[in-house]
């Protein structure tokens, strides 16, 4: 089970991930990105800090959405991401498509850049 | 009083007969349990005239010799004398234990004990006859009255006259009126006798004979009453037997395997009969379309009577959109059609959605009452449940069928996997895959596309179950078409992306780690698609290293760029090296209180079985694997291949 809530602030769109992202609850996150995607957003952080578990299907979200982010020119960054989690983006080679960070203040500065 | 002892051995043997002729008939009858009520009768009444035969031949033979000297003896009086007492007895007695037995046909507790109370005073009356006693004493009138009254208390036991049909009742007053008659007869014939003064012992004089006579008398005269008066109302109790047997037909219909159509048939035949309908219609919506069974009716009829319809509660009914319940009043009504003036209309409720309705019309006006809309509303309950019980039914068929289907897609699927594996001089090989669902996304293999050169591989489609199976299948077929080319691994899983992004869904993609193994030179040259790195046991140095490379998964980036993402790395084996391929499945296993296996876990676990045999280091694996994670069940497709290598050349 996930718990996903969204919330705008400063014209960045923050989605805040609890929970596992599983087969069922990934059409959630699908839900959350689809929503962002529909308004407009240009500056999307996901805080994953309370993600404990992300299938292939939870993953299949994310890269499902990596090319309208790129033509649309959408800036998807995430952080708090655990250890566990970090090491299934990295072998699948995730890291190298999104932008990850550490904490809250470099996922809003990783903006500026 | 005292005893007469004249009287006293004729009185015994009276008394020894009536008590045998008791028991033996007590036991023919009880014995025939299957017996219904004419047969029973039937019985009486063949009794009856058998003894009646006998008795009016002799009545015959006094006739005959009336004036000799034979007819006027005493002897030849007392032993034709003796005989009808014979006759009287066994057509009294045997009458006496089919009249329990139907005064008996609904018992009660009190009933069968005023039955006992009844058989002792007849037991007692025959006691009481020892001693004597002429009909005129007060004694004898007494004991009488007594038993008269018992009788006329049971005589109104008639219950099982409500359970014959209409010519069983004509048959059973017929029995009945002819039994009477033969008591009539037998009376007579005694008294014949009994104005001869010669008689040893003369029935007149006995309680038990009145007693009894005045018992099975009344009984037959109220029976023929209560059978004569029951008749006008047997069409109605066989109505409603009628009815009770359709409804058991209608809920039986579907455990006897019937269909549909069998059903409408049922509900519509036992509710025309039920209320005497002339003509009748269903119409049923299910998925093939409207079903209308018609009877005595024309399909103009149908419609002609569809506009005829006044009431707003059947015209609702007739469109199949019946929003609430409604009261039986408004289900029947009249009609203004030139034929049928009469109707009653029933929605068919499946599931509480309205499927159909059914019609009954009279041309009779206002020839359905509200009793009627109950019964034909039960039997529409029961055609509704069966209905019901026929589409789970069917669902359950359906379903069966899925998992035939699903076991077939599993057979299909085992047969994507390799079913020998190398096992030569250069390498030895093990490998186990188990899908969590029926089928499932993991995949190995290994092909030798030139001589002493393998390219080997392992994959897992993201998600489980039929699509990932489907897509494993798919990339069986890359597999096969680019590993016989002898392409390197960097360039087999660009191409492999490149088939694959047309093909897998948006959100799918396959991790993949495709090794090219070169037995003359023991090297290992490999490229990882975002697949789990690979564990490699060094037998020089006994360690165990994940083979590390950068990469990225199958169907991620569908586009020329991905070639930046791929690399390759190459490793220079040994004799006792040992290479394990494994999927997610494995590191992701959880135990009970939700920790992986991890990486850790296995490259420790490889690590201690990893000079073993390839069927010892997998089988070791999995043993440690099922240690960890307990009762709980892996709910991924989980796969583990070993590949050991030898050098030719050292042995």
């Amino acid at each position: 089970m996930a718990e996903i809530t969204t919330e705008n602030k400063d014209g960045i769109h923050f989605i805040t991930v609890n929970g596992e992202i599983d087969a069922g609850s990934s059409i959630y996150l699908d839900d959350a990105l689809k929503n962002a995607l529909g308004n407009g957003e240009k500056k999307i952080v996901a805080d994953l800090s309370g993600l404990d578990y992300i299938s292939s299907a939870g993953l299949g979200v994310f890269i499902s959405h990596l090319d309208e982010f790129n033509q649309q020119k959408i800036q998807l960054t995430l952080f708090g991401i655990n250890e566990t989690v970090k090491q299934v983006f990295d072998i699948l080679g995730l890291e190298k498509l999104l932008t990850i960070v550490e904490s809250k203040e470099a996922a809003i500065s990783s903006f500026n850049e | 009083m005292k005893v007469d002892f004249s009287n006293f051995f004729p009185q015994l043997c009276f008394t020894g007969f009536v008590l045998s002729t008791f028991a033996y008939y007590r036991y023919i009858i009880t014995k025939a349990d299957s017996l219904n009520f004419t047969d029973l009768l039937w019985k009486v009444f063949i009794t009856g005239l058998i003894t009646t035969l006998i008795s009016l031949a002799i009545r015959f033979f006094f006739v005959i010799f009336a004036n000799s000297t034979l007819v006027e003896s005493p002897l030849t009086v007392n032993f034709f004398y003796s005989i009808l007492i014979g006759l009287v007895v066994i057509f009294m007695v045997s009458t006496l234990v089919v009249w329990k037995r139907l005064i008996l046909y609904q018992k009660s507790k009190n009933l069968l004990q005023f039955w006992g109370f009844f058989e002792v005073a007849l037991a007692a009356s025959l006691l009481f006859d020892f001693f004597g006693a002429s009909y005129v004493d007060s004694n004898f009138r007494v004991a009488l009255v007594i038993l008269g009254c018992f009788s006329i208390i049971l005589v109104f036991n008639l219950k099982w006259v409500a359970y014959l049909n209409f010519k069983q009742k004509w048959k059973g007053i017929l029995f009945i009126l002819l039994s009477a008659i033969y008591l009539y007869h037998f009376l007579l014939n005694l008294l014949n006798f009994s104005s001869t003064e010669v008689l040893v012992i003369d029935l007149f004089d006995r309680v038990f004979i009145w007693g009894l006579f005045v018992f099975l008398f009344l009984y037959a005269v109220i029976s023929i009453l209560v059978t004569l008066f029951n008749l006008p109302t047997s069409s109605v109790f066989e109505q409603k037997l009628k009815e009770a047997l359709d409804f058991q037909k209608l809920s039986q219909s579907i455990p006897r395997g019937e269909t549909k159509d069998q059903t409408y048939e049922i509900l519509l035949e036992s509710s025309m009969s039920a209320v005497f309908a002339d003509a009748a219609w269903l119409e049923v919506k299910d998925e093939s379309g409207t079903v209308q069974v018609i009877r005595n009716l024309k399909e103009e009829d149908v419609n002609e009577i569809k506009t005829a319809i006044k009431g707003d509660t059947i015209k609702s009914i007739l469109q199949l959109d019946l929003k609430s319940e409604v009261s039986s009043g408004k289900l029947t009504d009249d009609l203004k059609h030139s034929k049928f003036k009469s109707i009653i209309a029933l929605p068919i409720m499946v599931q509480n959605k309205q499927v159909g309705f059914i019609v009954l019309l009279n041309e009779v006006s206002e020839a359905f009452n509200r009793e009627m809309v109950n019964i034909i509303t039960t039997f529409v309950n029961q055609a509704s449940i069966s209905l019901e019980n026929l589409s789970l039914i069917k669902e359950s068929i359906e379903n069966e069928r899925y998992k035939e289907q699903l076991k077939i897609a599993k057979n299909v699927q085992k047969s994507l996997l390799p079913t020998s594996l190398i096992n030569n001089d250069h390498l030895t090989m093990a490998a186990f895959s188990m899908a969590a669902d029926e089928v499932g996304g993991d995949y190995y293999d290994i092909l030798e596309y030139k001589k002493n050169h393998f390219g080997l591989i392992i994959g897992d489609v993201s998600g489980k179950g039929t699509s990932a199976a489907f897509q494993m299948a798919q990339m069986k077929g890359i597999f096969h078409s680019l590993a016989s080319q002898g392409i390197t691994p960097t360039e087999f899983n660009n191409k492999a992306n490149t088939a694959l992004g047309q093909c897998l869904e948006k959100t799918s993609f396959i991790t993949a780690t495709y090794f090219d193994i070169n037995t003359d030179e023991n090297i290992l040259h490999f490229s990882r698609a975002g697949h789990c790195p690979s564990l490699f046991y060094c037998k020089n140095d006994d360690s165990v290293d994940y083979l590390k490379c950068d990469g990225m998964g199958l169907g991620i980036v569908r586009n020329s760029s991905y070639k930046e993402y791929v690399h390759s790395n190459t490793v220079n084996y040994h004799a006792g090296d040992t290479l394990l391929l494994y999927t997610d499945g494995i590191t992701e296993a959880k135990n009970f209180d939700g920790e992986q296996f991890g990486d850790e876990r296995l490259k420790k676990s490889f690590t201690a079985h990893a000079s073993k045999a390839p069927d010892q280091v997998k089988e070791g694996i999995k043993k440690d694997l099922s240690e960890f994670i307990g009762e709980v069940i892996i709910d991924d497709d989980y796969t583990l291949v070993v590949v050991q290598f030898k050098d030719k050349k050292n042995g």
